[in-house]
């Protein structure tokens, strides 16, 4: 697997960059819309290609995804073509009627984001109102018969102690508990520092993790804490290029969610050949699926199990790539970090923040 | 469910099969499972079983030497943890 596949497992499409949120550790610092956003005859096409490449589902995100005017025509193309939609939104759309016309659709998952289990704790981190919102879309989802939706969590020091109560509100709702790795990825790389867990609340999370199994999904991100002992459930990897990608709103190929920067962008799906010539022929991919230098991890007998963890929290971070993980769960990434210059690091090569809102003093 | 020689099986109606270098990969579109199914040989007894009346015939049919047997049938009873196969 390391050597990659001929298509992605887990491909991510962003379609677009608008947002009505203004999340602080968004990956993609979302916010405004760019012009050069796919139409929805290219985005079309790249179902087209996505179907005869035999992708099996796409996850779609953003931005947030259902702002598109062609929100729906697009998730129905790509489910009539075979390929099953699993999006994730902040639920701001998802009034009664739009319930109903998801809850109607096969092949569809919905993964509703939520970083607290109350108000404060959420808003501090998704802005204020969010969790009404998202709450107000979960009733709706519920009403009409949805199913299984999912509830998605990124974890930050913040809301660690609440992985009980996420999965008792999960449970309430007939809902799937997804928690992910925050990621110093976009507005992320900002707000790291404050919000990534501590180390004692990592070996928590491995240990809540290794208890609750396969019943909550994490989408294979903490693979990193498998140098605590014992291997978490899924693919222990980075797939970046090997089994994921990221197809941004513009169309921009990179080699997973969480390094929209030029060092990581592979191609374009505009360019000739489109996306399959970008995930089978790239420079930047063949060099991903080549075997990896361990570096300085060589000596670590943790290596094997943690496959020194995180690409892109290495590289936001400004640690050398053939090194340990800035969150090694033996501490050796935090030293290095400490002899990073912040200026050194690098920064995320768009931003589609909205301009910030400045308050005058009357 | 333990598949046995005597089990006739087949690949699950909801399963897609995407061949790989290593194999090919299963998808079901039911339960949303991906299963890595990491030789060819087991790739073509899954695509096939299902015109046989036992998996001893599938296998028979597809040329699988008779010592390898056993690995098969353990292999095809998790795949139907997955329900990537099913046993009619």
């Amino acid at each position: 697997m390391k050597q990659g596949l001929d298509a992605p497992i887990c491909l991510t499409w962003e379609l677009t960059y608008a947002c009505n949120l203004a999340c602080v550790h968004c990956l993609s610092s979302s916010g405004q819309r760019d012009e050069r956003e796919l139409s929805t005859a290219q985005a079309k096409a790249v179902i087209d290609e996505l179907r005869d490449l035999q992708v099996f589902y796409i996850n779609i995100g953003g931005g947030e995804p259902m702002i598109r005017r062609d929100f729906f025509e697009i998730i129905e193309y790509s489910i009539s073509n075979k390929i099953g939609v699993k999006f994730s939104t902040n639920g701001a759309f998802i009034d009664q009627r739009n319930a109903e016309r998801l809850a109607a659709m096969d092949y569809l998952d919905i993964q509703i984001s939520l970083d607290g289990t109350d108000a404060a704790t959420n808003d501090a981190v998704r802005g204020e109102g969010s969790y009404a919102t998202a709450i107000r879309a979960m009733d709706n989802l519920k009403a009409a018969g949805f199913g299984q939706f999912k509830i998605s969590v990124v974890v930050t020091r913040h809301n660690v102690d609440q992985l009980d109560e996420f999965k008792a509100l999960a449970d309430s709702y007939g809902a799937q508990l997804r928690i992910t790795r925050l990621r110093p990825a976009g507005r992320g790389a900002d707000t790291w520092n404050e919000l990534h867990p501590t180390n004692a609340q990592q070996r928590q999370i491995y240990d809540w993790l290794l208890a609750h199994g396969e019943n909550v999904l994490t989408g294979d991100s903490f693979f990193h804490l498998n140098a605590f002992g014992e291997s978490l459930p899924g693919l222990n990897l980075c797939g970046a290029g090997r089994v994921v990608c990221l197809i941004d709103p513009i169309g921009d190929v990179y080699a997973c969610p969480f390094v929209i920067h030029d060092t990581f962008k592979a191609g374009n799906v505009l360019e000739t050949g489109g996306f399959t010539h970008v995930w089978r022929e790239s420079d930047l991919f063949t060099e991903l699926r080549e075997p990896q230098s361990a570096g300085a991890c060589a000596s670590c007998g943790a290596f094997d199990a943690c496959q020194g963890g995180c690409m892109a929290a290495k590289f936001f971070t400004g640690l050398p790539l053939d090194g340990p993980d800035p969150e090694c769960v033996g501490g050796d990434g935090e030293i290095l970090l400490a002899s990073v210059p912040v200026a050194l690091t690098p920064r995320p090569s768009m931003d589609h923040s909205k301009p910030p809102r400045h308050k005058v003093n009357a | 469910m333990t598949v046995t020689l005597e089990s006739a099986c087949e690949l699950h109606p909801q399963v897609a099969l995407r061949p790989e270098p290593f194999g090919a990969l299963a998808y079901h579109y039911g339960n949303r499972r991906l299963v890595f199914l990491k030789h060819p040989d087991i790739v073509r007894v899954v695509k096939t079983m299902g015109q046989h009346s036992s998996l001893r015939d599938a296998l028979m049919a597809e040329g699988v030497d008779e010592t390898r047997w056993p690995s098969f049938v353990s292999a095809l009873s998790s795949l139907t943890t997955s329900e990537i196969i099913r046993v009619l």
